[in-house]
């Protein structure tokens, strides 16, 4: 069967793969092309990218002959810092100095937005803060039970109108409410929408512009939440994301699987929205803060 | 440049230039790192010394083989459920958390009542919150019955008291949605087989995202591994996404794509071609369809002349005239500049789209000129305009306009032939 040879194939590169790198980290090797394309090879797998990993290896190529490096160890750490330098924008911490700090979390379909507007309203409920869980997404099924088992279990009050309903006006209302009961942060779940729905993107707008008017300087952050799994179009999502809602950070869900989310590395050296938060699992404790340097050293580690 | 035209044999030099290409497109579409590896190597072994076809440049060639290579690979025809010997069907869905479970579950159950099945939703999601309701909603939504004990019992029991139900009921297909699950947890994964000996399902399908990046490969083959794929649901094709995870789960399972979810509607659901995605995947402005265009409409022999005397810069009027006739077999100029990598941007710019009228002034117009003015119409000056005006029963600003949708088409292909000649070097493809 040609799809047993394949997959035998397959098998086969995967393993030699993970000897070379082992070779690369262990050091001892000569730098040469051989080396480096095997460093393109790991950040291609990462999804990096073609481009983003071939334009990496050309700098890291240039700063080796420079820096006369002619031992595989050394490369290391200036792959870390070559890698790390694009990721740094901004900073990661979540800007909740206002109150209510108003929370609006965007992306595509399934890539984890409601679980992420749990955890972050646990995050602050440990914190003895008090939360408002808005239920924008009026359009898939049973979300908004979905985001009420996660109030119940967080102890967050949620604001929620009937399925079909108009999202901006939730979020209007969740504002309000937020600002009334003198809440420390109000968080909209939005509906998941592909950034190629252009009507969808617009309405994304509005919900952007009502939270304003709701709240003056609301929202304060915007957060697209994007799927470690995802490959090169979550480029593409950014970009849309970032046209209709301006976007102040990104959470990386998923980090649990095997996937690594390299894709990140050209969305912020090329966007400038930092990652804020990483997701590594279904509960609601499972959200962290990302640290570039940890990040590099999953991938290369 | 003189092999363009080659009738000789692909040489390593050809292929390796083409397959860099081809790598690079297979890369940016999110296709397995291993999988590319894989299949440039195979297209090489087989491209290597074959004969090239006369209308092509050799790397033309290569990209149709690789178009066919990726087709054949992906199945060729558009696959169908199989149906096991008993009266009820059991249909497993099976995939990551996000990946589109749910909604696909009660899309194909709209799908197989449509075609007179009766299917039954079964809701084994017991983990993820408000999973069960989202079914419930849904199947009330198309009136297919939903199979629901609650979140309280394990996903096994609930499976095999749903399949019961509808044997039953005499209900002919069973459809499972299962929780999200990462390939690499243990437990999760050792329920769905679990799960699978149970219930004995006639298929499992694995729900795959059209977005998914270089880890498809992993993901797929361990979701195989331990339940064996036997089809594939591709899902968010409505995206932008190039796809290329179809390619890299394919690879790993030898299960072919059966159905591809395009919008969040429940009637947006679709039997999956396999040529339609590999157009996507390529994404190379479908320079292949173009190909096959040009070999339909061209006279191969006049092509091929063309396409000399276009690099000599020889494009003459009276090829312009017979190659606005060609155009206009081939259908509007629209589409066939859609066809070309950057050609886009040059849609509207161009206007060669002439009426039936205007060809017939065209006609006219060239055929008052001299036949030094057709092959060098630098030499048309005001005067010379005149006459040719008056000659063909036309106005000067008649004139004017075909001279500068000639200059405008001459430039053209000049690009097409450039872009000919960077694929041959492996070069990128030029912004035209
Ligand atoms: N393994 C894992 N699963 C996650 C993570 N975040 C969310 N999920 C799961 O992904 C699925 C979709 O999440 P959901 O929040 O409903 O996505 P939404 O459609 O964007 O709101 C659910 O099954 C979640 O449990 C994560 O960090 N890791
Ligand atoms: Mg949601």
């Amino acid at each position: 069967m040609v799809f047993e040879r394949l997959r035998a194939g397959l098998e086969r590169t995967r393993s030699h793969m993970r000897d070379m790198l082992n070779t690369v980290l262990s050091g001892g090797r000569r730098v040469d092309d051989e080396l480096f394309d095997e460093i393109e090879e790991t950040m291609i797998q990462a999804d990096m990218g073609f481009a983003t990993a071939h334009a990496l290896v050309e700098e890291l190529r240039q700063r080796c002959r420079n820096e006369r490096i002619t031992d595989s160890e050394a490369v290391m750490p200036l792959i870390r810092d070559v890698v790390e330098d694009r990721l740094r924008q901004g900073t990661s911490d979540l800007l909740t100095d206002q109150t209510p700090a108003v929370i609006m979390i965007v992306g595509v379909n399934g890539s984890g937005k409601t679980t992420t507007c749990a955890k972050l309203a646990h995050r602050f409920r440990t914190d003895k803060k008090r939360v408002i869980l808005g239920a924008v997404d009026t359009f898939r099924a049973a979300a908004i039970d979905q985001l009420e088992v996660w109030a119940q279990r967080t102890g967050a009050d949620i604001i929620r109108h009937q399925e079909g309903s108009d999202p901006a006006a939730v979020a209007f209302d969740a504002i309000a409410a937020g600002i009334a009961r003198r809440a420390d942060a109000v968080i909209l779940d939005t509906a998941g929408r592909m950034h190629t729905r252009s009507d969808l993107m617009k309405e994304l707008g509005k919900v952007r512009r009502v939270a304003g008017k709701a709240l003056p300087g609301a929202p304060h952050e915007v957060l697209l939440v994007l799927d470690a799994t995802t490959g090169q179009n979550a480029m593409r999502q950014a970009e849309e994301f970032q046209s209709v809602t301006e976007l102040t950070g990104i959470i990386l869900t998923k980090l649990d699987g095997s996937a690594r989310g390299g894709v990140v590395v050209s969305i912020v050296d090329q966007l400038g929205i930092p990652v804020k938060m990483i997701g590594i699992g279904e509960g609601m404790d499972d959200l962290r803060p990302f640290d570039a340097a940890e990040f590099v050293e999953a991938i290369f580690g | 440049m003189r092999r363009l035209r080659g009738r000789g044999k692909l040489t390593e030099a050809d292929v390796n230039a083409a397959l860099r290409e081809v790598r690079m497109a297979l890369l940016e579409a999110d296709v397995s790192l291993p999988v590319v590896k894989e299949f440039t190597n195979r297209v090489k072994e087989r491209a290597v010394g074959i004969e090239v076809l006369k209308s092509l440049s050799p790397a033309q060639h290569v990209i149709k083989m690789v178009k066919e290579e990726l087709i054949n690979m992906l199945g060729g025809e558009p696959a169908h459920l199989q149906r096991g010997g008993g009266d009820t069907s059991v249909l497993l869905i099976v995939g990551l958390q996000g990946s589109g479970k749910t909604t696909s579950a009660a899309k194909l159950a709209l799908h197989l009542r449509k075609k007179g099945q009766t299917p039954l939703l079964v809701a084994c999601d017991t983990r993820r919150p408000a999973a069960i309701k989202q079914l419930q909603v849904l199947g009330k939504s198309i009136n297919i019955p939903v199979f629901t004990q609650g979140d309280r019992p394990s996903p096994v029991d609930v499976a095999q008291a749903g399949v019961g139900h509808a044997r039953h009921q005499g209900q002919d297909t069973v459809i499972i949605d299962t929780a999200g699950r990462l390939q690499i947890d243990d437990d999760l994964m050792q329920e769905l087989e679990e799960m699978k000996s149970m219930v004995k399902p006639d298929e499992i399908l694995l729900v795959a995202d059209a977005m998914t990046g270089q880890e498809a490969v992993n993901i797929a083959g361990e979701f195989h591994r331990r339940l064996g794929i036997s089809g594939v649901i591709l899902t968010k094709l409505d995206s932008d996404a190039r796809g290329g995870a179809a390619l890299s789960v394919r690879s790993a399972t030898g299960a072919p794509v059966k159905f591809a979810g395009v919008g969040e509607k429940m009637d947006a659901f679709e039997i999956f071609h396999p040529d339609r995605l590999v157009s996507r995947i390529l994404g190379m402005g479908d320079v292949l369809t173009l190909i096959e265009k040009a070999e339909q409409s061209f006279a191969e022999e006049e092509a091929k002349d063309l396409e000399r005397r276009l690099r000599k810069q020889e494009f003459t009027l009276d090829d312009f005239l017979s190659q606005m006739k060609q155009i206009r077999k081939m259908g509007p100029l629209e589409n066939l500049m859609g066809m070309l990598p950057g050609m886009d941007r040059m849609k509207g710019q161009v206007d060669l789209s002439q009426s039936e009228d205007e060809m017939k002034r065209a006609e006219a117009i060239i055929n008052s000129m001299t036949v030094v003015e057709r092959r060098q119409p630098v030499v048309i000056d005001a005067s010379r305009k005149r006459r040719i005006a008056r000659g063909s029963g036309t106005r000067v600003q008649d004139v004017n306009r075909l001279l500068k949708s000639f200059e405008q088409m001459r430039h053209m292909l000049k690009n097409v032939g450039k872009l000919e000649r960077e694929l041959k070097r492996g070069g990128r493809f030029p912004q035209l």
